[in-house]
């Protein structure tokens, strides 16, 4: 009996503490959110500043959505710009056909959803035949889905006129349309005069929607079950869980979320193409959650929003920007993966526990070494 | 005729293919470790071969030779510092993403010393080119010299790897490291000496990719090097033979589909091929079915 | 963890604020021009010379005096060939309190910040921005040609020239640039009576044109048209000889700077024909003037017709400001509704031409020139 209780205590608290956790992440946006509303009211925020803000919103959902994949489910995607291109190009392809027709907001809102929807349902399509594979061919294939994403995309071509929609993937003229016709996907040159939709508000709302959804899909048991399968899947089948279905699960919710953060890009620019959306853009929001932590998601959050506006600010440091990302992602990883370095820190944790203030200067030293 | 020129060209760049994927395929087979920077490895031995003849104009083959030197040495560093530490690591997501920060690593190094601008790559291979059915088909001597390095390497391996103690020891430490271990195998020497041999030929393999698309850029290396991935992959991952004609296959495969469906989509359909493969046969053409032990 | 976090936090919080101060109003008495373009990164080459031709340009107008006794200051700022860094400079500039813009360099980058400008009321002259995109608000206006402009203008010079019947095209189909020409090419060269026997793209794989040009010499192709820049185009011409297909080549502006590719055998240009609106060997005093400054103040540097686009704009831009009896103390968005008319009012004796603008669309009226390589140096064709 008492032993039991004694578990249920355990579980109330670890709740108790991944709602601290879920909490702290939703004040932290909501915090800057209105530490930057008040800049705009004051006039105090410089246009360089002001023109980031929607561009921090997408890394941010973008880093949340990969996370889900690398941190909570154990998966590496190599291939999250590709779902961030399929939300961009579905969405901007809707706001522009429909064009006036729709008033702004709803017109918007409709194109958050389309992306999202397209971007899911890509991510369910790949992720059935490849979450059946381990690691590296995962992460091998969802890159390979990347470039063929892009690939085709740039062979596209589509306009509208009065008889409705037309495709083509050779050229614009194969399109065939009336002269009251329009262009809209132009093959590799892409999508351009998308209505300027995004806001910082919408792109604090889409955070926010963000954590809610990773937040109580992680805190679910479904969660549990898709990171039982990430720490021991053989374990994970064993005792029933179907492994595979909750890894998809997870894709699709992931690929979903990159979609809308690929929507909220395409409506911040007047031009859209695929050459934002390659392996690099996949690698800077792998970057971003391996920076902030593996799995955590408060991490995700600032790790995206220091790495892309520090860089901005510092434009001096451009040229050694890429390399400082190198080599942060190899340090990190080894001083947070390497058995050796993990068995130091964890000595190193044990000698501060147990003895006591008075060491500090050992302390110092020894952190030096590590 | 313009079908044989197709073939041609699509059997040359398979070849080059095939000597990338032979190094994915033997540190894939013994390290369990997708490499991914083993494709920015080809791009440092191409700038070192054109450095050398242009810079300090030391003759091609000689060149060459200290390319694959380097490289050797450089892919033995890059295991030893970024790899090793993290060989027993909880996740195996571990190292992959230590691969990607070397791989932009090199990237990046190379950015800075040489620039994003191309350079264009100077002849190494001196040899006339075969001219048949009155110039319909050209063969060029580099094709020729391509097509025979890489039948040259594979023959080479797999006598390496059947015949020779140290090949013994790779398939030793590939069927299971630590019984290796016990039978006295140096298992960090075995893996060492693999990653040599796998960087020697991405140097050889950089040479033949940068003397058939005469241009060296920081990114020269990245492409090709998924590309021969995927072939590793398709010809069933360590299999040295599989990895050759896997290669080849891809190789001809790009190029007819450039030739004969859009010259746009070739590489959608390159990847198109790896997705099909893991779905119908995830071991590849030549691949042993491996299950996975608790 | 929890004090890393927090550590980071802070500096998050500290870099904003530290930004945020960071606006700097105009000083009294100088006008501010503003010039966007990659400066790092693939097409950096085209950026550096913008800024370069530029920076001349602008030395020049201070050390003569100003604009309407007024000194101007050039403001520049990287954007990697990139739509939303190119954002980003374009906001840091207005912080920086840029009045008009030159720039930005490279088409898609452009087509973007355009539309930051037209809704802020800012005037943009581009100078080598070529896609139609780039200007469409009437505040936007270029020096070079636009894309269907060079691609008719080549057909045209071919037909005329009899330079070939049967013609090959390879082009960029990522490239707006590229695409458009080609685009518009086509469409002028059965005007021509010329046929176009092949027509392949490339998009991504920047390295392999073998199949490319297989088709054109399948399809027999007396002439290849090859509107894309000249990196690819020294590839282009390798993989030729290396099959034995020899036909004439002929390119666009962007080919203009092929003699300068490192390593790159020149005499496989030999007889290769461009459009270009400016040569550095061309023997007028203004360009042999300019050519010599650029190569003192940048270090033997020889400019492409990307400087020499920049070096006009900025003295249209000058033109139109004493057409306009501005002065610096006035807004941007004021600026730019002077500039929209004077603009039209204006005629540039410039290095690309002798140039007017149409203020309705903001396109430049003037001569097409074409060059041919000959013994590895330009030679003009007329």
């Amino acid at each position: 009996m008492g032993e039991k209780q004694n578990n249920i205590d355990i579980i109330k608290s670890m709740r108790r503490k991944t709602l601290r956790k879920s909490m702290l992440n939703y004040g932290i946006v909501i915090a800057a959110y209105a530490v930057m509303q008040i800049m705009i009211a004051t006039g105090n925020i410089s246009s360089l500043l002001k023109g980031l803000l929607v561009p921090l919103c997408v890394y941010v959902i973008a880093a949340l959505s990969l996370n889900l994949v690398v941190g909570i489910s154990g998966e590496l995607s190599l291939g999250h710009a590709g779902f961030m291109c399929i939300g961009a190009y579905t969405s901007a392809f809707f706001s522009n056909a429909v064009g006036n027709t729709l008033p702004d907001l709803p017109r918007f809102i409709l194109a958050i959803l389309i992306g999202a929807a397209f971007a899911g349902v890509f991510g369910i399509l790949i992720g059935i035949p490849v979450l059946r594979l381990k690691g590296d061919y995962l992460a091998i294939v969802t890159l390979a889905f990347g470039e063929i994403i892009k690939n085709l995309l740039n062979v596209l071509y589509a306009g509208i006129d009065s008889h409705g929609l037309h495709f083509s993937t050779t050229s614009a003229m194969d399109l065939h349309m009336e002269p009251d016709g329009r262009q809209i996907i132009k093959g590799a040159l892409g999508i351009s005069g998308t209505p300027k939709n995004s806001t910082f508000t919408i792109g604090v709302v889409l955070i926010i929607v963000t954590l809610i959804i990773v937040q109580n899909l992680i805190n679910s048991r479904n969660g549990r079950a898709i990171m039982a399968t990430r720490d021991n899947r053989i374990a994970a089948e064993s005792i029933g869980i179907p492994v595979t279905r909750f890894k998809l699960l997870a894709f699709a919710i992931s690929a979903s979320l990159a979609g809308v953060a690929g929507v909220l890009y395409a409506h911040n620019l007047a031009t859209l193409n695929t050459k934002k959306f390659d392996y690099n853009t996949s690698i800077l929001i792998l970057v971003f959650v391996v920076l902030g932590g593996i799995g955590n998601l408060t991490g995700s959050i600032i790790a995206a929003v220091v790495l892309t506006a520090l860089p901005e600010m510092l434009r001096f440091l451009n040229n050694y920007r890429m390399l400082i990302y190198a080599i942060v992602l190899i340090v990190i990883m080894l001083f947070n993966w390497a058995p050796a370095s993990l068995d130091l820190r964890s000595r190193l944790r044990e000698k501060l526990f147990s003895k006591h203030k008075s060491e500090k200067r050992e302390e110092g030293e020894q952190d030096g070494n590590s | 005729m313009s079908f044989l020129t197709y073939l041609k060209d699509g059997i040359s760049l398979g070849s080059v293919y095939a000597i990338i994927a032979l190094g994915y395929t033997m540190v894939y087979g013994i390290a369990k470790m997708l490499n991914f920077a083993h494709g920015d490895v080809i791009m440092v031995g191409a700038y070192v071969v054109l450095m050398l003849l242009t810079r300090a104009g030391v003759p091609g083959i000689l060149a060459v030779v200290i390319a694959m030197a380097v490289c050797t040495i450089l892919g033995i560093t890059i295991e030893k510092v970024a790899y090793r530490p993290l060989r027993k690591a909880s996740s195996p997501l571990a190292v992959l993403i230590t691969a990607i920060g070397v791989s932009y690593l090199l990237q990046n190094i190379a950015l800075l010393m040489f620039g994003a601008d191309g350079k264009t790559f100077v002849d190494v291979i001196k040899l006339p080119s075969l001219s048949f059915g009155d110039g319909k088909l050209v063969i060029s001597g580099t094709t020729i010299v391509t097509i025979l390095a890489c039948i040259i390497i594979m023959i080479c391996l797999t006598l390496f790897v059947g015949k020779t103690k140290q090949g013994h020891a790779m398939q030793a430490v590939s069927e299971d490291k630590d019984a290796a271990q016990l039978m006295g195998v140096n298992v960090n020497g075995t893996i060492s000496l693999t990653f040599a041999i796998g960087s020697a030929l991405a140097a050889v393999a950089g040479v033949l990719l940068c003397s058939a698309y005469p241009i060296v850029t920081p990114y020269t290396g990245a492409m090709p090097g998924i590309k021969a991935f995927v072939a590793a992959v398709f010809g069933g991952i360590g299999s040295i033979p599989g990895a050759m004609i896997g290669g080849i296959l891809l190789g001809v495969i790009e190029i007819l589909s450039k030739a004969y469906i859009s010259s746009q989509i070739a590489d959608a359909i390159v990847f198109g091929v790896l997705i099909i493969v893991l779905l119908v046969k995830p071991s590849g053409l030549f691949g042993k079915n491996v299950q996975e032990k608790v | 963890m929890k004090r890393m976090t927090q550590l980071i936090s802070v500096c998050a919080a500290a870099a904003m604020v530290m930004s945020a101060g960071s606006a700097v109003f105009a000083e009294e008495g100088t006008f501010k021009i503003g010039a966007i373009g990659p400066v790092t990164g693939a097409a950096a080459a085209y950026g550096i010379s913008v800024m370069n031709g530029a920076q001349l340009a602008v030395d020049e107008i201070n050390e003569a005096g100003g604009i309407n006794g007024s000194q101007v200051e050039l403001l520049t700022a990287d954007d990697e060939h990139d739509a939303e860094k190119s954002v980003n400079a374009y906001n840091d500039l207005k912080d920086k309190g840029m009045q008009l813009l030159l720039g930005t360099v490279t088409s898609a980058p452009c087509i973007a910040v355009e539309g930051e400008a037209l809704n802020d009321n800012m005037f943009l002259l581009t100078p080598s921005g070529s896609a139609v995109d780039c200007i469409t608000g009437e505040n936007a206006f270029r020096v070079c040609f636009a894309d269907p402009a060079q691609g008719a203008k080549s057909a045209e010079f071919i037909g005329s020239h009899e330079l070939g019947t049967k013609i090959g095209i390879i082009y960029d189909s990522s490239d707006p640039y590229s695409t458009g020409i080609m685009e518009s090419f086509v469409a002028e060269a059965e005007n021509q009576g010329l046929e176009v026997v092949s027509n392949e793209a490339f998009s991504d794989n920047r390295t392999d044109f073998s199949a490319q040009l297989n088709k054109a010499k399948d399809a027999e192709a007396d002439l290849v048209f090859l509107p894309f820049y000249y990196q690819e185009a020294a590839l282009v011409l390798k993989q030729a000889s290396d099959m034995g297909f020899t036909p004439a080549f002929f390119g666009c502006d962007g080919m203009d700077g092929i003699l300068t590719v490192e390593n790159f055998d020149t005499s496989l240009a030999e007889g290769l024909m461009l459009l270009t609106p400016f040569t550095p060997n061309a023997e007028d005093e203004m360009t042999q003037n300019f050519v010599a400054a650029y190569e003192e103040a940048f270090d033997g540097l020889v400019p492409i017709q990307f400087g020499a686009d920049a070096y006009d704009g900025i003295y249209a831009i000058k033109a139109a400001l004493e057409d306009a009896g501005a002065t610096p103390d006035m807004s941007a968005s004021d600026l730019c509704d002077l500039m929209k008319t004077s603009m039209g009012n204006i005629t540039v004796e410039g290095l690309t031409g002798t140039i007017t603008w149409d203020p309705a669309t903001g396109e430049p009226e003037k001569e097409p020139k074409a060059v041919v390589i000959e013994n590895g140096e330009y030679v003009a064709l007329d």
